[in-house]
Protein backbone atom coordinates (compact mmCIF):
# COMPACT_ATOMS: atom_id res chain seq x y z
CA UNK A 1 0.00 0.00 0.00
CA UNK A 2 1.59 3.40 -1.27
CA UNK A 3 1.14 6.16 1.28
CA UNK A 4 2.15 9.75 1.18
CA UNK A 5 4.01 11.50 3.61
CA UNK A 6 1.36 14.07 3.32
CA UNK A 7 -1.58 11.89 3.77
CA UNK A 8 0.11 10.85 6.81
CA UNK A 9 0.25 14.55 8.15
CA UNK A 10 -3.68 14.79 7.52
CA UNK A 11 -4.61 11.83 8.99
CA UNK A 12 -2.62 11.26 11.33
CA UNK A 13 -0.90 14.63 12.75
CA UNK A 14 -3.49 15.71 14.82
CA UNK A 15 -3.52 12.07 16.69
CA UNK A 16 0.64 11.96 16.62
CA UNK A 17 0.37 16.02 18.68
CA UNK A 18 -2.33 14.66 20.89
CA UNK A 19 -0.53 11.86 21.88
CA UNK A 20 2.93 14.28 22.10
CA UNK A 21 1.07 16.78 24.13
CA UNK A 22 -0.17 14.74 26.72
CA UNK A 23 3.44 13.78 27.64
CA UNK A 24 5.21 16.72 27.18
CA UNK A 25 2.52 19.35 27.60
CA UNK A 26 4.26 21.60 25.40
CA UNK A 27 2.87 22.81 22.59
CA UNK A 28 6.16 23.70 20.89
CA UNK A 29 8.26 20.75 21.71
CA UNK A 30 4.89 18.46 20.97
CA UNK A 31 4.86 20.19 17.96
CA UNK A 32 9.01 19.68 16.81
CA UNK A 33 8.36 16.09 17.86
CA UNK A 34 5.92 15.66 15.51
CA UNK A 35 7.48 17.43 12.66
CA UNK A 36 10.75 15.19 13.68
CA UNK A 37 8.63 11.85 13.35
CA UNK A 38 7.28 12.21 9.63
CA UNK A 39 10.94 13.36 8.76
CA UNK A 40 12.27 10.55 10.22
CA UNK A 41 9.54 8.09 8.98
CA UNK A 42 10.03 9.39 5.61
CA UNK A 43 13.76 8.95 5.19
CA UNK A 44 13.07 4.98 6.54
CA UNK A 45 12.95 3.09 3.31
CA UNK A 46 10.14 0.99 4.18
CA UNK A 47 8.06 3.72 4.92
CA UNK A 48 5.73 2.51 1.86
CA UNK A 49 5.18 -0.77 2.81
CA UNK A 50 3.40 0.14 6.53
CA UNK A 51 0.13 -1.40 6.22
CA UNK A 52 -0.81 0.49 9.42
CA UNK A 53 0.92 3.76 9.48
CA UNK A 54 -0.67 5.09 12.56
CA UNK A 55 0.87 2.83 15.07
CA UNK A 56 4.30 2.76 13.13
CA UNK A 57 4.20 6.77 13.41
CA UNK A 58 2.97 6.14 16.78
CA UNK A 59 5.69 3.96 17.58
CA UNK A 60 8.79 6.18 16.31
CA UNK A 61 7.18 9.11 17.79
CA UNK A 62 7.37 7.46 20.81
CA UNK A 63 11.34 7.49 20.86
CA UNK A 64 10.85 10.88 19.67
CA UNK A 65 9.48 11.83 23.01
CA UNK A 66 11.81 9.98 25.19
CA UNK A 67 14.65 11.58 23.21
CA UNK A 68 13.19 14.95 24.48
CA UNK A 69 12.10 14.23 28.39
CA UNK A 70 15.50 12.69 28.26
CA UNK A 71 16.93 16.03 27.24
CA UNK A 72 14.91 17.69 30.19
CA UNK A 73 16.00 15.58 32.79
CA UNK A 74 19.58 15.86 31.69
CA UNK A 75 19.51 19.44 31.49
CA UNK A 76 19.55 19.22 35.43
CA UNK A 77 22.48 16.99 37.01
CA UNK A 78 21.27 14.52 39.53
CA UNK A 79 23.00 15.71 42.18
CA UNK A 80 21.15 18.41 42.27
CA UNK A 81 18.09 16.75 40.48
CA UNK A 82 18.22 15.22 44.52
CA UNK A 83 18.66 18.32 46.36
CA UNK A 84 17.00 21.17 45.00
CA UNK A 85 13.56 19.47 46.70
CA UNK A 86 15.08 18.22 49.51
CA UNK A 87 14.07 21.51 51.79
CA UNK A 88 10.65 21.09 50.32
CA UNK A 89 10.80 17.54 51.27
CA UNK A 90 10.99 18.22 54.91
CA UNK A 91 8.55 20.61 54.74
CA UNK A 92 6.23 17.86 54.30
CA UNK A 93 6.99 15.73 57.83
CA UNK A 94 8.10 17.29 60.71
CA UNK A 95 11.38 15.98 62.89
CA UNK A 96 9.71 13.02 64.62
CA UNK A 97 8.68 11.54 61.32
CA UNK A 98 4.92 12.63 61.17
CA UNK A 99 2.84 14.77 58.38
CA UNK A 100 3.83 18.36 59.13
CA UNK A 101 0.21 18.90 57.35
CA UNK A 102 -1.98 15.93 57.98
CA UNK A 103 -3.76 14.79 54.51
CA UNK A 104 -7.22 15.91 54.35
CA UNK A 105 -10.28 14.31 53.22
CA UNK A 106 -10.75 14.75 49.29
CA UNK A 107 -14.35 14.89 47.92
CA UNK A 108 -14.40 11.82 45.94
CA UNK A 109 -15.47 12.77 42.21
CA UNK A 110 -18.46 11.27 41.46
CA UNK A 111 -20.61 12.36 38.45
CA UNK A 112 -19.15 13.36 35.21
CA UNK A 113 -18.69 16.99 36.27
CA UNK A 114 -16.97 16.07 39.06
CA UNK A 115 -14.51 14.26 36.99
CA UNK A 116 -13.99 16.76 34.65
CA UNK A 117 -13.45 19.30 37.27
CA UNK A 118 -10.65 17.32 39.04
CA UNK A 119 -9.15 16.05 35.68
CA UNK A 120 -8.33 19.95 35.05
CA UNK A 121 -6.94 20.18 38.65
CA UNK A 122 -4.65 17.41 38.08
CA UNK A 123 -3.16 18.80 35.01
CA UNK A 124 -2.64 22.28 36.66
CA UNK A 125 -1.05 20.62 39.61
CA UNK A 126 1.13 18.59 36.66
CA UNK A 127 2.49 21.75 34.85
CA UNK A 128 3.13 22.96 38.23
CA UNK A 129 5.69 20.00 38.61
CA UNK A 130 9.52 20.81 38.03
CA UNK A 131 9.82 19.63 34.51
CA UNK A 132 11.93 16.65 35.17
CA UNK A 133 9.53 15.27 37.98
CA UNK A 134 6.62 15.51 35.64
CA UNK A 135 8.45 14.24 32.52
CA UNK A 136 9.65 10.56 34.81
CA UNK A 137 6.01 10.64 36.61
CA UNK A 138 4.69 10.39 32.73
CA UNK A 139 6.49 7.57 31.72
CA UNK A 140 5.68 5.97 34.76
CA UNK A 141 1.97 7.01 35.50
CA UNK A 142 0.97 7.47 31.78
CA UNK A 143 3.10 5.27 29.69
CA UNK A 144 3.22 2.69 32.41
CA UNK A 145 7.15 1.64 31.74
CA UNK A 146 8.61 0.11 34.14
CA UNK A 147 11.79 1.20 36.54
CA UNK A 148 14.92 -0.51 34.42
CA UNK A 149 13.13 0.96 30.95
CA UNK A 150 12.91 4.06 32.73
CA UNK A 151 16.67 4.26 34.43
CA UNK A 152 17.67 3.39 31.16
CA UNK A 153 16.55 5.61 29.68
CA UNK A 154 16.86 8.45 31.78
CA UNK A 155 20.35 6.71 32.80
CA UNK A 156 19.84 7.28 36.78
CA UNK A 157 19.89 4.75 39.12
CA UNK A 158 16.70 3.29 40.37
CA UNK A 159 17.10 4.43 43.63
CA UNK A 160 16.26 8.10 42.33
CA UNK A 161 14.00 7.10 40.07
CA UNK A 162 11.90 5.72 43.29
CA UNK A 163 13.24 8.74 45.08
CA UNK A 164 11.87 11.00 41.61
CA UNK A 165 8.67 9.16 41.50
CA UNK A 166 7.79 9.73 45.42
CA UNK A 167 8.74 13.55 44.62
CA UNK A 168 6.64 14.30 41.82
CA UNK A 169 3.62 11.91 43.51
CA UNK A 170 4.40 13.97 47.01
CA UNK A 171 3.77 17.57 44.93
CA UNK A 172 1.15 16.35 42.52
CA UNK A 173 -0.79 15.67 45.91
CA UNK A 174 -0.41 18.67 47.59
CA UNK A 175 -1.26 20.66 45.06
CA UNK A 176 -4.39 18.78 44.80
CA UNK A 177 -5.24 18.90 48.43
CA UNK A 178 -4.76 22.81 47.94
CA UNK A 179 -6.52 23.46 44.63
CA UNK A 180 -9.35 20.68 44.75
CA UNK B 1 6.98 0.43 63.97
CA UNK B 2 7.50 2.66 60.55
CA UNK B 3 7.10 6.61 60.75
CA UNK B 4 4.17 8.37 58.28
CA UNK B 5 7.90 9.60 56.72
CA UNK B 6 8.84 6.21 56.07
CA UNK B 7 5.54 4.93 55.20
CA UNK B 8 4.66 7.04 52.39
CA UNK B 9 7.99 6.72 50.75
CA UNK B 10 7.34 2.81 50.85
CA UNK B 11 3.46 3.17 49.93
CA UNK B 12 4.73 5.18 46.60
CA UNK B 13 7.55 2.32 46.06
CA UNK B 14 4.64 -0.03 45.96
CA UNK B 15 2.99 1.44 42.62
CA UNK B 16 6.36 0.97 41.28
CA UNK B 17 8.38 -2.25 42.60
CA UNK B 18 6.87 -5.27 44.61
CA UNK B 19 7.64 -4.42 48.25
CA UNK B 20 8.80 -7.60 50.34
CA UNK B 21 6.97 -9.52 52.60
CA UNK B 22 8.21 -7.42 55.72
CA UNK B 23 7.76 -4.25 53.90
CA UNK B 24 4.06 -4.87 52.88
CA UNK B 25 3.70 -6.36 56.93
CA UNK B 26 5.35 -3.15 57.90
CA UNK B 27 2.86 -0.73 55.96
CA UNK B 28 -0.44 -2.85 56.53
CA UNK B 29 0.52 -2.21 60.58
CA UNK B 30 0.91 1.37 59.76
CA UNK B 31 -1.73 2.18 57.81
CA UNK B 32 -4.21 -0.09 60.48
CA UNK B 33 -3.57 2.54 63.05
CA UNK B 34 -2.97 5.86 60.71
CA UNK B 35 -5.98 7.52 59.43
CA UNK B 36 -3.89 9.96 57.50
CA UNK B 37 -1.47 7.50 55.75
CA UNK B 38 -4.65 5.64 54.73
CA UNK B 39 -5.85 8.93 52.96
CA UNK B 40 -2.11 9.36 51.42
CA UNK B 41 -2.59 5.76 49.76
CA UNK B 42 -6.24 6.55 48.55
CA UNK B 43 -4.92 9.70 47.23
CA UNK B 44 -2.05 8.69 45.38
CA UNK B 45 -4.21 5.72 43.65
CA UNK B 46 -7.04 8.40 42.59
CA UNK B 47 -4.25 9.92 40.98
CA UNK B 48 -3.16 7.20 39.47
CA UNK B 49 -6.45 6.18 37.93
CA UNK B 50 -6.85 9.80 36.37
CA UNK B 51 -3.31 10.22 35.25
CA UNK B 52 -4.80 7.44 32.91
CA UNK B 53 -7.77 8.67 31.85
CA UNK B 54 -6.63 12.10 31.48
CA UNK B 55 -4.67 10.12 28.71
CA UNK B 56 -7.60 8.22 27.21
CA UNK B 57 -8.81 11.70 27.13
CA UNK B 58 -6.20 13.45 25.06
CA UNK B 59 -5.80 10.88 22.60
CA UNK B 60 -9.66 10.82 21.40
CA UNK B 61 -10.07 14.06 21.98
CA UNK B 62 -10.78 15.86 18.73
CA UNK B 63 -10.47 19.24 19.68
CA UNK B 64 -7.43 19.25 20.12
CA UNK B 65 -5.44 20.24 16.79
CA UNK B 66 -2.41 21.10 15.52
CA UNK B 67 -2.08 24.71 14.95
CA UNK B 68 -2.46 26.03 10.99
CA UNK B 69 1.27 27.29 11.85
CA UNK B 70 2.72 24.08 12.56
CA UNK B 71 0.54 22.47 10.08
CA UNK B 72 2.26 24.71 7.16
CA UNK B 73 5.92 24.42 8.76
CA UNK B 74 5.56 20.50 8.89
CA UNK B 75 4.28 20.36 5.37
CA UNK B 76 7.32 22.91 4.06
CA UNK B 77 9.59 20.83 5.96
CA UNK B 78 8.17 17.40 4.09
CA UNK B 79 8.13 18.95 0.85
CA UNK B 80 11.93 19.18 0.99
CA UNK B 81 12.67 15.40 1.19
CA UNK B 82 9.51 13.81 -0.71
Amino acid sequence: MATNPHDWLNEHGDYLYRFALARLRDPHQAEDVVQETLLAAIKNPNFAEQSSPRTWLTGILKHKIIDCMRKQVRETAVSELLSEEDANMDDFFDDTGHWAEKPQVWDIPHDALQQTQFLKVLQQCMERLPQKLAAIFTMRDVDEMDNEEICKELEITTTNAWVMLYRARMGLRKCLEIHW
Amino acid sequence: MLSCKQTSLLVSQSLDRPLTWRERWAVRVHLLICVYCRRFTQQLKLIRRYMERWQQQVAEGEDIQLSLAARERITQQLDKFY
